[in-house]
């Protein structure tokens, strides 16, 4: 008898402690963007940064759901995000041609490198453009690890295959791992295989990894990032105004700056380089 | 005893599992203050019918009255379910202290703790098992759990109960403690109670009525002295013990005294029947007695023929004997008569019943 | 091995300073977790003990449903929880999605069918007629209930356990309701893939570690109640 007053007791101690400490659904209403952007943009730790800075100042509460690009757009057209931060630009052109986005606006860049085992078993150390080296990796037969998850990431990576002519799907030596960056890039190392990443994701992990750049430069491999807010016209339930409020805290001035410093003191370089207002012209695309 | 108050009084009752008819009862009564037990092999309906009897499994059809008061309503089930009490063959005691099983139907009732305690504790001296109250349950002998069991039922103070085979799972020395105890406590409450059990001893032992029951039925229903001597057909004979089952031809009636002729031999006892009838009989193995020379003349006895013993088996109580008077017969003798008549397999004896001693099942072409 | 020993070192300097992220992320990990057991536990045992003894058509088939969702995987549960609470779906209108609710929501539909199905196996390994027993002994139908749920109790508190080891340890519903939300809706588990993915095993290890000792510590109640029930 006594046990069981004391599990009592218990119990409903806990439970009053959890229902003070829940926070009711109505407090995170109104006030609340939804950002869909992707694994690799959170990975790499720049949002960690900015958002603190824009609820401060917007009174905004940002729920970051990080995804793939490809899953970001599809939550934007069935209006279950405010906002998107994705970098696969085909994609993107597509979303705003059949009227999903109502801006589209330029934010940063950074770039996507080719790494692979530091043996470098294909030798495309010496290619001179991206699409030699993926040529170079088919002739060689040589494992390639793909995300094959509609990421930003995967599609470069299949326009790369397409520019240099290759279609890889079916063949032995090229594998999806249905993985977010980091997972990939961890996959690769352990397989001693290529694999196409983007910089900022290969330098936070670099340190255990043991796979080399082979490949970088090229203007192909430039890795755009772009704001898009949406149209309400077909999903009124879309916080257009905290859309924009958060497009405009991107592309503003201070937050620019922001993001150009940004990993300097961690790898000694930028990971992103901001170019918001510029032509795409510009940038080569 | 049984009082002339019926107690509880049932009509048609018929119960059904799956669609078949696994009880049906014309009619059946329980009087105040009586013991009554059910007895019959497995599966004869005696755990059914105490089930229905506490109203614990719905009835296909059927009248109950308990003291005149027919039942049934919700309400009146219940509150007539709290006037009784059922005791199972396993002890089904709850994970807890004997003193708590013990309570436990007061509790149910809510009771003070003050009342609860005190009829606890008067129960379990009642039971002579005051020094069991903080043991736990899981802690108990067989016979401790049973009688455990049985305090709990009778801490209520039902006004009957129901035992279904209580004794059944307990060594001898325990099963007689534990049947002393109930039948003094039986008596000294006046509580009703129905038995179910297949032991005729036990039966015997405790109660006032015997109902045997065989196939949901009930086929004969007397006290125990009437059941085990005049069982109605062969199969109440072969479960009250009735050993010698005996089927023959009328020579003659009259007077109330019947001849019967079986395998040369001439057997006479009270009865109704007409010459050339076949007669099926039966006589109780205690009720034959064992000589070395002739009785005749100096017993009363009207039966008495010589026979060879073919058989001798001990069953620790008594010795069986097998005997072969041109007939088969049984007989039963204690293990110092055995001694003492110097009796052996193959011997020629003599063997003696009295007329009074057989029992005519029936007579008829 | 040495990356072990980092984890294990950097679990014990993130304990040690009572770094307020992993604090934050531990508490809500026990809050939606414990929060979803209490519910399953609620519902679990009471449609348990229900399904245990009554008697209907059907009742074979909906003991082996519940067996069955005894193993939905997580993720699964998570996918369907994420389709009714979009905004623009059937419980949109609440606008819990995202939000530490919806992973309780998720972590109590996975952890009920345990605590069901433990429930229905633990009532009906009572002996067959203890129901009739505490019936003949004048209990009314809810207090036979409850005096079987009390006699069951060792069984059914290893369903809670049972309920409370698959809530506490599942990542893949956590993360599509929830989001992962820095500060918001992040838990141990959900932590630990992101910082995998980040590449800061360490980090992760210690997270990993952090929550094994949440799970040992609140099983290690759970089992030192249920045990000083069983002889000695």
């Amino acid at each position: 008898m006594k046990v069981w007053k004391q599990f009592s007791l218990l119990l409903a101690a806990v439970t009053a402690c959890i229902a003070f400490g829940l926070p009711t659904p109505a407090s995170a209403a109104p006030k609340s963007v939804i950002l869909a952007t992707t694994t690799s943009t959170q990975d790499s730790g720049l949002l960690d940064v900015l958002i603190p800075i824009f609820e401060k100042e917007s009174g905004y509460f940002v729920k970051t759901i990080a995804v793939g690009s490809g899953q970001a757009m599809a939550m934007g057209k069935k209006g279950e995000a405010d906002v998107l931060l994705v970098h696969s630009p085909d994609d993107e052109k597509k979303f705003m041609a059949e009227g999903f986005g109502v801006t589209r606006r330029l934010v940063m860049h950074n770039d996507f490198i080719i790494v692979g085992p530091a043996g470098d078993p294909a030798g495309i150390r010496s290619a001179k453009t991206s699409a030699d080296a993926m040529k170079m990796i088919a002739k060689a037969g040589s494992l390639f690890l793909s995300r094959g998850d509609n990421s930003g990431t995967h599609a470069k990576e299949k326009k790369l295959w397409k520019t240099a002519g290759i279609n890889p799907d079916g063949q032995k030596w090229y594998q999806q791992t249905g993985l977010g960056m980091g997972d990939t890039l961890n996959v690769a190392a352990e397989k001693k295989g290529y694999t196409l990443a983007d910089r900022g994701t290969y330098l936070a992990l670099r340190k255990n990894l043991g796979l080399a750049i082979l490949m970088e430069g090229d203007a192909k491999l430039l890795n755009v990032y772009h704001v898009i807010e949406l149209n309400t016209a077909k999903w009124p339930k879309i916080n257009a105004a905290g859309g924009k409020a958060f497009a405009d805290f991107m592309v503003s001035r201070k937050v620019q700056e922001i993001i150009g410093k940004f990993g300097v003191e961690k790898f000694g370089s930028p990971l992103f380089f901001p170019d918001a207002g510029k032509k795409p012209e510009a940038l080569g695309l | 005893m049984s009082g002339d108050a019926s107690f509880l009084d049932v009509q048609d009752l018929e119960v059904c599992r799956g669609g078949v008819r696994v009880l049906a009862i014309p009619s059946f009564t329980l009087h105040e203050n009586e013991v009554l037990s059910l007895i019959g092999p497995n599966g004869a309906g005696k755990s059914t019918l105490l089930l229905a009897l506490a109203r614990l499994i719905p009835a296909a059809t059927g009248t109950l009255r308990c003291q005149g008061e027919p039942i049934v309503s919700d309400r009146a089930t219940f509150a007539y379910r709290r006037r009784l009490a059922m005791v199972f063959q396993q002890p089904l005691l709850f994970d807890a202290t004997v003193f708590d099983n013990v309570a436990a139907g007061l509790k149910i009732r809510g009771l003070s703790r003050q009342e609860v305690r005190s009829r606890v504790m008067a129960t379990m001296e009642l039971f002579n098992m005051v020094n069991l109250a903080e043991r736990s349950a899981r802690k108990l002998s067989g016979g401790e759990a049973q009688r455990t069991s049985l305090a709990r039922a009778f801490a209520i103070r039902p006004e009957m109960i129901f035992l279904d085979e209580p004794f059944v799972a307990l060594d001898p020395p325990t099963r007689q403690a534990l049947m002393d105890d109930l039948d003094r406590i039986l008596t000294e409450t006046g509580t009703a109670a129905v038995l179910a059990t297949h032991d005729q001893l036990e039966a015997l032992r405790l109660s006032d009525r015997m109902v045997v029951m065989n196939q949901g039925e009930i086929v004969q229903s007397g006290t125990p002295v009437e059941v085990m001597n005049q069982p109605v057909d062969e199969f109440v004979a072969s479960f009250v013990g009735m050993e010698n089952v005996l089927t023959g031809t009328v020579l003659a009636a009259a007077a109330g005294l019947v001849t019967v002729a079986l395998a040369e031999r001439r057997i006479e006892f009270p009865g109704t029947a007409a010459a050339g009838e076949t007669a099926v009989f039966c006589i109780r193995p205690e009720h034959v007695t064992i000589d070395i020379f002739d009785p005749a003349g100096e017993t009363s006895a009207r039966n008495v023929f010589p026979a060879t013993i073919r058989k001798i088996i001990p069953t620790g109580v008594f010795q069986k004997i097998h005997l072969d008077c041109g007939f088969f017969l049984v007989a039963y003798l204690t293990n110092q008569s055995l001694g003492n008549l110097h009796l052996d397999e193959g011997k020629r004896v003599f063997v003696s019943f009295k007329a009074t001693a057989v029992h005519l099942i029936r007579a008829g072409k | 091995m040495e990356l072990l020993a980092d984890g294990i070192a950097k679990a014990v300097a993130l304990l040690a300073s009572l770094d307020q992220e992993v604090l934050a992320i531990t508490l809500l990990s026990l809050k939606v977790s414990v929060t979803a057991t209490l519910i399953s536990l609620v519902l679990g045992i009471s449609s348990g003990t229900l399904l245990a003894l009554a008697d209907f058509p059907g009742k074979r088939l909906m003991v082996s449903i519940v067996n069955t969702g005894m193993g939905l995987p997580p993720v699964v549960v998570g996918l369907f929880v994420t389709i009714f609470l979009w905004r623009n779906g059937p419980f949109g209108f609440l606008e819990i999605l995202y939000t530490p609710t919806a992973m309780i929501i998720a972590q109590a539909v996975i952890a009920t069918p345990i605590v069901t199905g433990i429930t229905v196996a633990s009532i009906q390994n009572l002996p067959a007629n203890l129901r009739l027993q505490i019936l003949a002994l004048g209990a009314t139908r809810l207090q036979m209930v409850r005096i079987l749920i009390k006699e069951a109790r060792l069984p059914l508190l290893a369903g809670v356990m049972a309920g409370f080891g698959g809530v506490i340890s599942e990542v893949g519903a956590s993360i599509m309701v929830g989001g992962n939300i820095k500060g918001y809706t992040r838990v141990l588990t959900t932590a630990t893939v992101m910082e995998t993915s980040r590449g800061n095993f360490d980090i992760a290890i210690a997270l990993s570690i952090i929550l094994l000792l949440l799970s040992f510590a609140i099983n290690y109640v759970l089992t030192r109640i249920q045990q000083r029930e069983r002889p000695r």
